[in-house]
């Protein structure tokens, strides 16, 4: 077949579309996040003291830190997934997550007695947030999965990873809205762990089934 | 054709298409071929892989043009956008034939200051990805392109109605691009 045949087929094959990948991964992350709080409203809930915590500075910080992590991983994502278009700041925008959480963790060893540490540190919802994060995320997961392979990703690999971050910001957000440990140093510890793995499974999804 | 005014006209050709010109769609890929076949043939040659390969390149990004056109923001430049999916398929090609993947693939410039080639050979390799088609999408494939009908001349010679011509057509171009990526499909 000569290539002047395969352009046929194509201009044949051309539709209307003005659909552009930007909104389609859009509608992947909204969509995925619709699912996921649904899901939290009808199984889990906010935690019985909402209202209360609302005061709490610390309480507040894990919504500052999961929303930058969604906004930043979001923007990165958009820039992966589209040929020739350079990360630019978003290349390293994603960092800015960990370094608001390395604040929070010093202002809190600053301010809280060294005994006091450990406690904090380990809370009471360790393995309940590492299951919970994870399982929240498999929705958001799955949208913007399925949204990249419309995409066009020169890393698979890296989108898929970008991806994990993505979904598991969404996951954390509500998660914090139920869990009653607000120490960043838990924070620090068990969210990190929890999206850290997401991240990886995005990575490994990625790298197969991103490939175009 | 300058290097800006060649990736003008690209962009121009393909906001058409977007909105649906097939007639600008069509001049746009004729158009665009020659340039990446020079670039396919001159990368191919320095990467150690056979200079007919290029032209299984050349159809593999055009494949990959036109799958992911969606991807390509109407507002941004269109050269860097070919250019990117046109390095990804060269170090596809490349691995595929087990070669070191350290050697650079030439840039942008070469796609907008290439002389186009015109000549076409006839590739094997497409011939043999749509014999893996089933049975009816390569006769619909072949009535499409190489016998040149339109798909109402084709819908009624295979008894289907245009709207699943058109599906199963899509189909195909899809299956294809996945054959070449290695038949993950």
């Amino acid at each position: 077949m000569r290539t002047e045949d395969l352009i046929k087929a194509l201009v044949v094959d051309l539709t209307v579309s003005k659909m552009r990948f930007q909104h389609i991964l859009l509608g992947a992350i909204t969509s995925g996040a619709i699912i996921a709080t649904a899901v939290f409203l009808l199984r889990l809930g906010v935690r019985p003291d909402f209202g209360h915590a609302l005061d709490s500075a610390r309480f507040l910080f894990k919504f500052v830190f999961a929303l930058s992590l969604i906004i930043a991983a979001a923007a990165l994502l958009s820039r992966l997934a589209i040929p020739g278009v350079s990360a630019g700041f978003w290349a390293w925008g994603w960092l800015l997550a960990p370094a608001l959480l390395v604040v929070a963790v010093a202002a809190e060893l600053f301010v809280t007695p060294a005994e006091s540490w450990q406690p904090r540190l380990v809370g009471s919802n360790a393995r309940v947030c590492l299951t919970l994060i994870p399982l929240l995320s498999i929705a958001p997961l799955a949208c913007i999965m399925l949204a990249l392979r419309q995409g066009a990703p020169t890393r698979p690999g890296l989108a898929g990873a970008v991806a994990g971050l993505v979904a598991s910001g969404i996951a954390a957000t509500l998660y914090a809205s139920h869990c009653t440990d607000d120490s960043p140093l838990f924070v620090a510890t068990w969210y990190s762990l929890a999206i850290g793995l997401v991240a990886l499974v995005g990575y490994v999804v990625g790298s197969r089934a991103l490939r175009w | 054709m300058g290097l800006r005014g060649a990736e003008e006209e690209w962009a121009l050709l393909m906001r058409a298409a977007i909105n649906g010109d097939s007639s600008a769609y069509s001049l746009f890929l004729a158009s665009l071929t020659p340039a990446l076949r020079t670039v396919a043939r001159r990368n191919c040659a320095r990467i150690g892989l056979d200079s007919c390969e290029a032209e299984d390149v050349v159809q593999e990004v055009l494949l990959a043009i036109h799958l992911k056109r969606h991807t390509w923001d109407v507002d941004r430049p269109i050269g860097p956008w070919i250019m990117t999916i046109a390095r990804n398929k060269l170090i596809d090609a490349r691995r595929r034939r087990g070669n070191r993947p350290t050697l650079p693939i030439d840039d942008l410039a070469d796609i907008l200051t290439a002389e186009g080639t015109d000549d076409t050979m006839d590739r094997q390799d497409l011939d043999h990805l749509v014999g893996k088609l089933g049975e009816r999408q390569q006769d619909l494939v072949r009535s499409l392109s190489m016998e040149g009908h339109s798909i109402q001349e084709t819908a009624k010679r295979l008894n289907m109605s245009e709207g699943a011509v058109r599906v199963a057509l899509h189909r195909a171009i899809k299956a294809l691009a996945a054959l070449y990526r290695g038949g993950d499909q």
